[in-house]
């Protein structure tokens, strides 16, 4: 076994703890933006713009999701099978959300039935709290440890992952991804809407800050009673970030309150996998089940071929995920919305067709 | 059933559902840049109005490969983790880099198109597709190359220690012959389900407005898309049935419903075979066509099943290493007619644009709204026949089948999961047919040039 921090194991244990930290920072806010849908969009057209900010940047978001899974399986095959025959109900739920969410995105404003869109509304509502809430339930049992047995199997029922500090951690990340999702929204939106995105998000400042206090503080108890690193300032300063939040926007620092939601993220992401470290999922049966990133790992051949092509890949990626945001850097404005409205149904010509195009019923199946 | 049948019938669903929409969206991806390139080039707004119609169709169908793609990502671990313990070593690379590399691309840059009419250069703008289209292409070579070690396992070595399948060739994996016979056949048919797609759409309504300048170039475009590309699919599957037949006799053997070893095999027309005893009640054939396909020669030898099975329980131990026979002599057979339909449905369609009546075929342009279905078969009845006729491997030759499934998930939990997807796989489907019918009948927009700002997509 070997020890140290300079190594391929801890280098791709670091690289999939980057994936989850862009994931939840990114997806996060888009995540927020979908359960605030409800409360936030008053009618179709603040519905609309509210989809619409996210809607060039969701998707991209999404795949860091993806990656993460991938580079779990191709670098720790055996904490991606443990995690996810493990955790089968769950991610079943979370997968069934994210592909109503996904299409609902595309498909609600492809047919003026207001019932139509309703259904899709609750969609990308229900489609973005689940996961919001059950990404938090999952990584809150892989810090608790969940019984592995020593063939590295899961032997627990789902029960075991309803445990009241996974539960815990699961109502901290959709607070605190609804949170950077109505920042995000103070960012994007103007007049009415950006007031009341302003409003609500200084409101769900506040539990959010002591949701994350007492995740926090319950997961340092935890911590002390296993051989994962307990970092120090990281962990404060995700809590100083969030509680800055609700200053920062009554000061009317939107982009800095942003900052401040999403480093939270970060850091508290962050302090996840160092709590961790070396261990992928302890198990709570006995330590000697442990997955760590020595018994889980791949062989340092993959490792390699796998650090070079992230060397070669990640940075492009950064370079024009980043080039698209610099793109979509806008605000929505209400007005040019109002007047788009108008002109794209004369001008763009998307406007649904009529119910009987060429004169036949359409076919549903 | 017990959790393994049950995760293999789960596979299938999520599987075969997920690649009715992959070859369209790689097909019309490339159909709808080579049209936005056509508009920048020319600047004649019909050629915008075709982007802008064929591409609201692309963004339907991409939505839903995009949603059900994510299941197949995660479902090796869910399902299959035994197996994702013992090949993920070699498995898991191609699927982390398509992601790495195909998945934020295609994304990103699926995102910049839709939302960019206005924010970027018209050029940058058609550029954004052909990265999309480009992503498709990475993506499809990188998965393929994973199922393509499954089929042929290259470039890695058993370990008795760790008691997994190790890698020791990465480049072994990525120029594996098997990836590359896949990669050919499955984007030229990626390329034929768009062209079709576009042939039949562009019939419907040349039918009702003969004139219409958009569905005219439209339906030029896709037949020779079409032509080529199912030409090419049906060469690249005659080279890679050659290569079935080297590296999976079994599979070959069992296409051709093919009991005993033959010299001067005959291609079986139609058969009725007699599983129990291993031969043929009934059985029509081409003489020495089998022999000739899949050895360039006359008299050329072809395994048969029965000597095949013989064969393996020699090497891999007692056991019954025939797939079942009937499924994918059937499948192979619906594969190759639906092809040949199709190169048969451009043929005709090019010899009217090229005299110039297409508009007064009235019986082609009823009928090709029908050919639609044609690739789908195809797509899915190939795919049946790769996966099925490999069984009982999940690795040929290493790994069975009953033996990667997931050790500690249960029946119900399988049986739950099913049921759940092909709910949810059901009624997606259904909306996605009422709307890809629905936009493709409607009238193709009146733009001229892509609107002064538009501040809202979705």
């Amino acid at each position: 076994m070997e020890q140290g921090y300079l190594n391929l194991e801890s280098l791709w244990f670091a690289l999939i703890g980057v994936l989850w930290i862009g994931y939840f920072f990114l997806e996060g806010f888009d995540f927020g933006v979908g359960v605030l849908l409800p409360f936030l969009g008053k009618d179709e057209v603040d519905r609309r713009i509210m989809v619409n900010t996210i809607g060039p940047v969701w998707d991209g978001n999404e795949v860091w999701l993806i990656v993460a899974g991938g580079a779990t399986f191709a670098a720790f095959p055996e904490w991606y099978a443990t995690l996810f025959s493990g955790f089968y109900l769950a991610l079943f739920l979370i997968l069934a959300a994210l592909i109503f969410r996904g299409v609902a995105f595309e498909f609600r404003g492809k047919d003026r039935h207001p019932e139509w869109k309703r259904w899709w509304d609750r969609a990308i509502f229900w489609g973005s709290a689940i996961p919001a809430l059950l990404w938090g339930v999952a990584f809150g049992n892989i810090l608790r440890g969940v019984p592995i047995d020593a063939n590295k199997e899961f032997v627990g029922s789902f029960f075991d992952l309803l445990n009241p500090y996974a539960l815990f951690t699961g109502v901290t990340s959709l607070l605190l991804f609804t949170l950077h999702g109505a920042v995000f929204l103070t960012l994007k939106t103007d007049t009415e809407l950006q007031i009341r995105a302003r409003r609500i998000a200084r409101t769900l400042a506040v539990p959010a800050t002591l949701a994350v206090l007492g995740f926090l503080t319950w997961t340092f108890f935890n911590a002390r009673e296993n051989d994962g690193i307990v970092p120090g300032v990281i962990p404060i300063g995700a809590l100083v970030a969030v509680a800055a939040v609700e200053w920062l926007l009554r000061e009317k620092l939107d982009g800095w309150a942003f900052l401040a939601t999403g480093l939270s993220i970060v850091l508290i992401t962050a302090t996840m996998f160092l709590n961790l470290y070396p261990r992928v999922m302890p198990s709570s049966l006995s330590a000697a089940n442990d997955l760590t990133i020595w018994n889980a790992s791949s062989t340092h051949y993959t490792l390699t071929v796998m650090t070079w092509v992230a060397l070669i890949f990640t940075p492009i990626v950064l370079l024009y995920q980043g080039w698209t945001y610099w793109v979509f850097r806008k605000r929505i404005r209400r007005a040019d919305v109002e007047e788009g409205v108008e002109r794209s149904r004369d001008v763009e010509g998307f406007v649904p067709p009529p119910e009987n195009p060429g004169g036949e019923a359409p076919s549903p199946a | 059933m017990d959790a393994f049948e049950l995760a293999r019938l789960q596979f299938a669903v999520t599987t075969i559902f997920h690649f009715f929409f992959v070859p369209l969206s790689i097909g019309l991806a490339f159909i709808t840049a080579i049209m936005e390139t056509a508009w920048v080039r020319t600047k004649n707004p019909e050629y915008l109005q075709m982007t802008k119609f064929w591409g609201k169709l692309f963004l339907i169908n991409f939505a839903l490969g995009v949603v059900t793609g994510i299941v197949q990502e995660f479902q090796f671990g869910m399902n299959w983790s035994a197996y994702s313990r013992f090949v993920g070593d070699i498995f898991g690379a191609p699927l982390a880099i398509e992601g790495l590399a195909a998945f934020f691309l295609e994304s990103t840059f699926i995102g910049l198109w839709i939302f960019g009419w206005t924010r970027l250069s018209p050029r940058t703008h058609a550029a954004t597709m052909w990265i999309v289209a480009f992503g498709t292409l990475l993506s499809a070579f990188f998965i393929l190359a994973a199922n393509a070690w499954m089929q042929h396992p290259v470039g890695y070595e058993l370990n008795p220690e760790t008691g997994r399948a190790e890698l020791n060739d990465f480049f072994a994996l990525m120029t594996n012959i098997t990836a590359w016979s896949h990669f050919g056949h499955t984007i030229l048919a990626a390329l034929a389900t768009g062209g079709m797609f576009v042939i039949g759409v562009s019939a419907w309504h040349l039918r009702r407005k003969p004139d219409s300048p958009v569905f005219r170039r439209s339906m030029t475009v896709a037949l020779v898309v079409s032509l080529f590309a199912s030409l090419g699919v049906a060469f690249s599957g005659h080279f890679q049935a050659q290569l079935v037949a080297k590296q999976q006799p079994m599979k070959t053997a069992s296409a051709e419903a093919l009991w005993e070893t033959e010299q001067g095999a005959g291609f079986s027309l139609f058969a009725v075979g007699d599983v129990e005893n291993g031969r043929n009640h009934i059985n029509l054939q081409l003489p020495h066509l089998l022999s000739v396909l899949t050895t360039n020669t006359w008299n050329g030898e072809v395994q048969g099943i029965n000597d095949v099975q013989a064969e393996y329980e020699e090497r891999y131990g007692p056991g019954s290493y025939i797939p079942v026979v009937g499924v994918i002599y059937w499948t192979f057979r619906l594969m190759v007619g639906a092809g040949m339909l199709m190169i048969l449905v451009s043929l005709v369609g090019l010899w009217y644009v090229r005299r110039g009546t297409l508009p007064k075929a009235i019986w082609f342009l009823r009928l090709a709204p029908l050919a639609i279905a044609l690739p789908y078969l195809a797509n899915s009845t190939g795919w049946i026949m790769t996966e099925m006729g490999r069984q009982p491997w999940v690795v040929f030759g290493v790994m069975l089948t009953r033996d990667a499934v997931s050790g500690s998930v249960g029946v119900g939990f399988v049986l739950t999961t099913l049921i759940g997807f092909t709910i949810i796989y059901g009624l997606l489907s259904i909306i996605d047919v009422y709307l890809l019918s629905r936009y493709a009948r409607s009238e193709p927009p009146t733009v001229t040039e892509p609107s002064a700002e538009r501040a809202l997509v979705y």
